[in-house]
């Protein structure tokens, strides 16, 4: 893609942006007295702006990137990441778990975990989750440098500092409560500016029923479309569950219906957003119990309607690939401008005669797999009408058989927005891309200052002490994600190996929290062999399982390259996805187990009395009476649990 | 804290919704979307959009009543 150039009337739009997250950061810096202001907002703010922040947290622009990617890839069975991994267990979190969270008056998750059981237990989870929100906002500011170099072309570093740092200013002045406010905004700005391309690029289509349309004949035949390398049933892009029935090889996710409802719905969704920090944070930042335990509900909303934002926009690129009139095709992957003028040349010195040869020449200058048959068509093409050089290329572009799925969304961008809209759509972009980055460095101070600095390190200071530590951290916070982001720049797999490390310290930890608030049997020692077992135990199946096509390595299963063994039949995956669900899956059961039978095996340390507040059974109920109706967590979880049920038989 | 975030969403999205309005009525070439022939000035389509969003939350925070609506 060609840079896009920006307007004055575009960048009137992002300065006005950057003006008023920094200037909300300056109004709050007045009220920042103590490291509880800074820190926790002092449990202070509203429901519908914890709720709302809560979702924008989460919406880190790799998760509107991806998930339009995924909608291309996958189609509708995409949504699966929200109505059944996210709404369930938003819903469990705001019903049953957050009275613990708010209640013991934890300052973090992993603190609930050291009242609940030992500082070993809160240090093991502290330490993996600081760890993963330095990468995760490092990951994602990469890429943000990287997208606004192509797109815009801007320097790397240029976009890479100023964004940090229009997000360190925000968070050094007003704290989380900045960070939260900041959500707010930036949630409104993710949707109102993607809003009106996803409205253009249906209407282009000519309307839902014509991209079904489209989409079942896309199916039945993505080899000509180069999408997948065997053929479907037709409503494998447009049904959310009739393709999984079928199993593995019935959809182009590679899933079955188990992995999705158990190693999506449960193991990685309730570990997500149940016991991630990141998300809740927020509703821990509430100003009273109620409005915590609302925070998740609030935010169960959109997050029910997201689909139609950040998926729909990759299934419509893919019907509009397949209308040939349309003149777009999801873009290939970026290939120098060198590397297209040879293609060029190999086309229009080709022999007609002898395609092969002319596409294996363009596949070589290209370094990427080619459509024969399009090259084909235009070496006669051009033998008949001696093309120009511009439309030789066009159809060099268009003839390769590889999509980069990444930059979907950008290119029904480039594709519907003029001057003006261009410059809202591009502020939405930056805008989930410093939520995302500013939800991660609040986590991770507060973490870092609570629980590693004054629970190991340096416990009996003032207060004032530990306020200028946060501070000090947002800082290095920022600083080590940007050394992040340069890591994951050098090397091409550090997204994987990071990714990984996700997978390895989330998968296990929702058992010991299960088990923890739960069973008020659980001891401590069987938390943490519970924890450590599950995260080497989700390492061991890495090492010896992977997914069909890769190769072993970073991509697993290199232990059998080691032991100089061939890779079993048994452990092959058909899919990178599967075999993600299924560590998932085995991680959590193996701590689930560990912590079941050593609970068994050991003496309790902690009495009833000291887990009151802690565990479900020794806490007294809540009693919603003095709260109206619509407003009791319970009642409104079922509304949206029946509603999001709805969704999954429209769709199905 | 005693910001009501209404305020600053309210402003901005109004200043956008402004800017969008304002530049696809002068400029209205350079502010159309072709689709199938058919042309959509969308940027004073979506100006204005933007520009009621925040109005109502404006709105919303001048009533400034100290329980904003929680759902």
């Amino acid at each position: 893609m060609q840079p896009i150039h920006l307007a004055w009337v575009d960048y009137t739009v992002l300065l006005a942006y950057v003006a008023f997250v920094v200037g909300i950061g300056w109004m709050l810096a007045r009220y920042m007295k103590s490291s509880a202001d800074f820190l926790t907002s002092a449990r202070s703010i509203p429901t519908w702006v914890t709720g709302l922040a809560f979702i924008s947290a989460n919406l880190g622009a790799l998760e509107l990137v991806g998930m339009a990617a995924s909608g291309a890839k996958y189609g509708i069975a995409t949504a699966h990441f929200y109505w059944v991994g996210a709404i369930p267990a938003m819903i469990f979190l705001a019903v049953f778990m957050m009275p613990f969270y708010y209640g013991s008056k934890a300052r973090s998750v992993p603190e609930y975990l050291q009242m609940r059981f030992n500082k070993p237990v809160m240090g093991l989870n502290a330490v993996g989750f600081a760890i993963m929100t330095v990468f995760a906002s490092g990951i994602s500011m990469n890429a943000l440098a990287k997208l606004l170099n192509q797109l815009l072309g801007w320097n790397y570093h240029f976009a890479l500092f100023v964004c940090s740092g229009v997000v360190l200013i925000y968070v050094l002045k007003g704290g989380l409560t900045s960070a939260i406010y900041t959500e707010v905004l930036q949630f409104f700005m993710i949707v109102l500016g993607f809003a009106p391309v996803v409205y253009l690029a249906l209407k282009d289509v000519g309307g839902w029923s014509a991209m079904t349309d489209k989409l079942h004949a896309v199916a039945q035949n993505p080899m000509a479309l180069d999408l997948n390398s065997k053929a479907f049933a037709p409503d494998a892009w447009t049904s959310a569950w009739k393709p999984l029935l079928g199993g593995y090889d019935a959809n182009p996710m590679g899933v079955n219906v188990f992995a999705i409802v158990f190693g999506l719905g449960f193991v990685l969704s309730f570990g997500y957003w149940c016991t991630n920090f990141l998300v809740v944070q927020r509703a821990m930042a509430a100003k009273n119990m109620t409005a915590a335990r609302n925070t998740p509900i609030v935010a169960a909303i959109p997050k029910m309607l997201f689909p139609a934002l950040v998926i729909l926009p990759g299934m419509l690129a893919v019907a509009l690939t397949a209308m040939p009139d349309k003149n777009y095709r999801i873009p290939p992957p970026i290939i120098a401008p060198e590397a297209y003028t040879q293609a060029v040349d190999a086309v229009k010195s080709a022999n007609p005669a002898d395609s092969a040869a002319t596409v294996k020449a363009v596949a070589v200058a290209l370094g990427e797999k080619v459509n024969a048959d399009k090259i084909t068509a235009l070496v006669a093409s051009n033998a008949a009408n001696k093309l120009t050089d511009e439309q030789v290329k066009q159809g060099v572009y268009n003839s390769v058989a590889a999509y980069d799925y990444d930059s979907v969304i950008f290119s029904l961008v480039k594709r519907y927005c003029p001057a003006g809209l261009l410059g809202l759509a591009l502020t939405a972009l930056l805008a989930s891309f410093m939520s995302g980055m500013a939800g991660n460095v609040t986590a991770f101070n507060t973490v870092w200052t609570y629980n590693l600095y004054q629970a190991f390190f340096v416990p009996d200071k003032s207060d004032e002490h530990y306020f200028w530590m946060g501070k000090f951290i947002t800082v290095v916070g920022i600083g080590l994600s940007i050394a992040c982001a340069y890591f994951a720049r050098q090397y091409n797999n550090a997204m994987d190996i990071i990714q990984l490390v996700f997978g390895f310290v989330n998968a296990p930890v929702f058992a010991t929290f299960l088990f923890g608030m739960f069973w008020k049997r659980t001891t401590s020692i069987a938390a943490f062999c519970g924890l450590f077992g599950g995260i080497a135990g989700s390492t061991v199946f890495h090492a010896l399982t992977i997914a069909t096509g890769n190769v072993p390595g970073v991509k697993g299963a290199y232990l059998w390259s080691i032991l100089g063994h061939e890779v079993p039949k048994s452990c092959i995956f058909p899919s990178e996805m599967a075999q993600n669900f299924w560590l998932a899956t085995f991680a959590f059961a193996v701590c689930f187990v560990l912590t079941l039978v050593i609970s068994i095996a050991t003496r309790r340390t902690k009495t009833d009395e000291q887990l009151k507040g802690l565990v479900y059974s020794l806490t007294p109920k809540i009693v919603d009476h003095d709260v109206p109706v619509w407003q009791r967590p319970a009642v409104v979880g079922t509304v949206l649990l029946i509603a999001c049920v709805i969704l999954n038989i429209i769709f199905w | 804290m005693g910001l009501d975030i209404r305020w600053p969403i309210g402003l901005m999205f109004s200043l956008i919704g402004v800017l969008l309005t304002g530049y696809g009525a002068v400029n209205r070439a350079s502010s159309l979307t072709r689709i199938d022939g058919q042309e959509i000035n969308i940027n004073l389509i979506w100006g204005v959009v933007l520009l009621v969003f925040g109005a109502l939350m404006l709105l919303g925070a001048m009533r400034g009543n100290k329980t904003p609506p929680s759902a």
